[in-house]
């Protein structure tokens, strides 16, 4: 199984015929199974196809074609213009959007993510690449090409969470290379404020039988990491997770903002030094080189194998009174 | 401005004065390698090593009459 | 980016929100000017974009116009922190009865801001947080729904504040809370704000932080403020090479070859993404190489702007060698950034086989990029090379050449 899409999810791309637009849709259209684009938004572009797929001038349209609801768009409008689209997407029924467009202010993304909760529908990015099921479907432009994401990744185990879109794809193609496949891989964005965290992500993961590790890549900037520690502990999750830290040089440099818009020390709960401990507390591994995590992942799914961890929990369950024991 | 490195692009001569086959190449070409003169097509020296290798430029030209040479590899011929 | 507390006390009264009788000066004389128009005790505050004026010196105390304009041209001419001052505040000496503080800052896990009031003003909010944690009231509101006094209301109270201080404080955290996100702002803060004797509330310090892809949109604002679309802002100022690696990437609108940021090491980068590039830098530091600087390329720029890039960085003095390295790419392609940087080598004279330590882009027309980098002799890795293992690499090789 996956998290978020599999390969029945029907998708629109909103801002279809703009230039990386253009080339994304064929990506997911050529990927894997096929994705189910059913549709393009670009007002004023009403008649028009985009490699096949009809192109509206409004959401609602595009779901009167389709005939039923539509699941997710993925949104690649300008940031001018991305809260009104997202707004577009969510008030004509659908419940993932994938927000691709970067440099959008936080008020903005805020008030989207706002409007999602209350329309009960979530919200991946912005300033991500999306998501991708091996060999399944993908769902943004994560990977590239067909044939390039085809390198890349492969179905297997482990659940990838990224702030960097690139380095879901390193990450992802190392694991491959070691014979790790991917049960879904995610590009959460990296800006300050996202529509969906590692914490808001873990239970999915959870949930999916497929899954049997996670792996995520961390940056100094925020309290994410903070949150996913408290998480994991508080749920007493049965996935093991290994961490990559990179930025680790921005300690010294507060102030100053390197990769990413989130991508800044501000305190001193944001520093890499930090995170890394408030991770490894947790029981969550730190990798210090992205070659030692196949390594990693592997002698933590061969020691806690799902049976085993679950005849844990419920041990300790059984415990009353007592912490539970963390590996 | 130095030479090209990479890329050359090889016009034939009675298609490179075709007003009209030239006014495409400049439109089709996406880093601007082709500029429609008075004398028909002209090869814009310094956007050269930008060819993204599309191969746009051999699709509005009759067949054979423009050459993208890669100088990288051996002089092989784009589309070839 | 971050306001002078002259331009954060000209968007706080803006908003409505009562301040002293306050003037911006650049020179003795016009602090002598501003007292004068107080007509009574002034302080004195360096502009400095940079926390620690107090302790310092950039902070005095005048009684008269003379030694205002006295303790203006000491201030003036005191470097803060590395920072030297853009001017003085003069500010009229309020006769404060008590010290409070309010902010507003974004939470970025609830994914709301959040607004932040004490009775215990003046000092850091943090450590009274810490140490007086019953002294902090804290309430997110929502960015969808318009802002309505009784938030501020309730959040005041909280504290215990009642009679004619809560009715006065109301309306200024309200109006705080708007101006937030009415400009954007990432920081809002009044520190101290303070209850006068006659029970008014004035703003005796401000600090605002704007974010920065909020610019295009709050441009009346900044022009109001006369903050030119040139100042950056960061939290420290933009070297000439940090600049010039600005007019590389401003040249055309194909992708990015910028981001540069110097550090004094003799291994010039030319690396990406957003995230390739934090973790190649770490690695290049791990296996104790000393990068020359930072940079990010991404988005498929084109082969003028990899070539400039790679021109800026060969010419950094200091620089031995290059290492040209990125995650997996997608959407950049290998033989364009390839292209660039080996024209730049060329261009400069010099042997590509040589300056390039090592070329690591593994992913878009990797094969095409291969073959050129085969041509000029370049060392170069695909995927099973990791992003450390490339690192390490190039400072081996750097380290060799030194030797």
């Amino acid at each position: 199984m996956s998290i978020l899409i599999d390969e029945n999810t029907t998708f629109i791309v909103q801002g279809i015929t703009g230039r990386e637009a253009v080339n994304l849709t064929r990506e997911c259209l050529d990927y894997g199974k096929g994705a189910k684009v059913v549709g393009g938004v670009t007002p004023g572009r009403l008649g028009r196809d985009v490699h096949g797929v009809p192109v509206f001038d409004t959401v609602a349209q595009a779901v009167e074609h389709h005939g039923a609801p539509i699941v997710g768009s993925v949104i690649t409008v300008p940031p001018a213009f991305t809260k009104d689209a997202v707004f577009e997407a969510l008030e004509n029924g659908i419940k993932l959007v994938v927000i691709v467009t970067e440099r959008i202010p936080r008020g903005d993304v805020a008030q989207m993510v706002e409007l999602a909760r209350e329309r009960d529908a979530r919200i991946i990015g912005p300033n991500c690449l999306g998501i991708i099921v091996p060999d399944v479907i993908k769902m943004g432009g994560i990977g590239g090409p067909a044939r390039d994401a085809g390198k890349s990744y492969s179905p297997g185990p482990v659940g990838v969470i990224s702030r960097s879109g690139g380095m879901t794809t390193e990450m992802s193609s190392t694991l491959t290379a070691a014979g790790l496949g991917q049960s879904t891989a995610v590009s959460i964005g990296g800006d300050a404020i996202i529509g969906s965290s590692y914490a808001e992500l873990m239970p999915l993961f959870e949930a999916d039988a497929q899954t049997e590790a996670i792996v995520i890549y961390t940056e100094p900037g925020g309290r994410m990491e903070a949150e996913l520690a408290r998480w994991v502990t508080e749920n007493r999750s049965r996935l093991p997770i290994v961490a990559f830290m990179a930025g680790r040089f921005m300690d010294e440099m507060p102030g100053m903002s390197f990769g990413h818009a989130g991508t800044i020390v501000e305190g001193k709960e944001d520093t890499a030094t930090e995170k890394i401990a408030r991770l490894a507390e947790a029981g969550i591994t730190v990798a210090e080189e992205i070659s030692q995590i196949p390594e990693i992942v592997r002698a933590k799914i061969g020691r806690s194998p799902i049976g085993q961890a679950r005849a844990e929990a419920e041990q300790s369950d059984q415990d009353a009174g007592l912490e539970a024991p963390r590996s | 401005m130095s030479a090209a490195l990479f890329i050359d692009v090889q016009v034939k001569e009675s298609v490179a004065r075709d007003p009209e086959i030239a006014a495409k190449l400049a439109e089709v070409c996406p880093v601007d390698i082709f500029r429609a003169g008075p004398g028909g097509v002209e090869i814009v020296q310094d956007n050269l090593d930008e060819c993204v290798l599309c191969q746009l430029c051999l699709r509005v030209a009759p067949a054979g009459s423009v050459k993208v040479i890669k100088l990288y590899d051996d002089g092989a011929v784009l589309g070839a | 980016m971050r306001f002078f507390e002259y331009e954060s006390r000209a968007v706080v009264a803006k908003a409505g929100i009562p301040v002293t009788k306050h003037g911006f000066a650049r020179s003795p004389e016009e602090a002598r000017t501003v007292a004068e128009q107080i007509a009574g005790p002034v302080v004195i505050k360096s502009q400095v974009l940079t926390g620690g004026r107090m302790k310092a010196g950039g902070v005095q105390f005048a009684d008269n116009p003379d030694e205002a304009a006295r303790h203006a041209e000491h201030v003036l001419d005191l470097e803060i922190n590395g920072h030297m001052p853009r001017g003085v505040l003069v500010d009229s000496r309020a006769s404060v009865k008590h010290e409070y503080y309010a902010g507003v800052v974004w939470d970025g896990l609830r994914k709301q801001p959040v607004m932040l009031f004490s009775d215990m003003g003046g000092i850091d909010i943090e450590e009274v947080a810490e140490q007086h944690p019953d002294h902090v009231a804290r309430a997110h509101f929502s960015t969808t729904r318009p802002f309505s006094d009784w938030q501020a209301k309730q959040l005041v109270a909280s504290l215990g504040i009642t009679g004619s201080a809560l009715n006065r404080l109301t309306p200024i955290i309200a109006r705080l809370a708007q101006l937030f996100l009415r400009y954007d702002m990432t920081l809002a803060e009044i520190n101290p704000l303070g209850e006068l004797e006659d029970g008014s509330f004035v703003a005796l310090d401000a600090h605002m932080d704007m974010e920065n892809e909020a610019r295009p949109r709050q441009k009346a604002l900044l022009h109001e403020l006369g903050v030119g679309d040139e100042e950056t802002r960061q939290a420290r100022e933009a070297t000439p090479f940090e600049l010039a690696g600005e007019e590389v990437d401003a040249q055309d609108h194909r992708g990015v070859a910028g981001n540069v940021t110097e550090f004094d090491g003799n291994l010039g980068l030319v690396i990406g993404a957003g995230g390739g590039s934090l973790t190649l830098f770490d690695a290049v530091r791990a296996h104790g190489g000393q990068p020359a600087n930072y940079c990010e390329i991404g988005g498929n720029p084109s082969v003028r702007k990899a070539c400039g890039l790679a021109k800026l960085v060969l010419q950094k003095p200091g620089v031995d060698k290059i290492a040209v390295m990125m995650s997996i790419v997608s959407n950049t392609r290998v033989d364009i950034v390839a292209r660039g940087v080996i024209k730049a080598c060329v261009e400069l004279g010099y042997d590509p086989a040589e300056k390039i330590a090592i070329f690591r882009i593994p992913g878009a027309w990797e094969d095409e990029g291969f073959k050129i980098l085969e041509k000029y002799g370049v060392e170069y890795a695909d995927r099973s090379v990791s992003l450390h293992g490339a690192a390490k690499r190039a400072v081996e090789k750097i380290q060799g050449g030194a030797s």
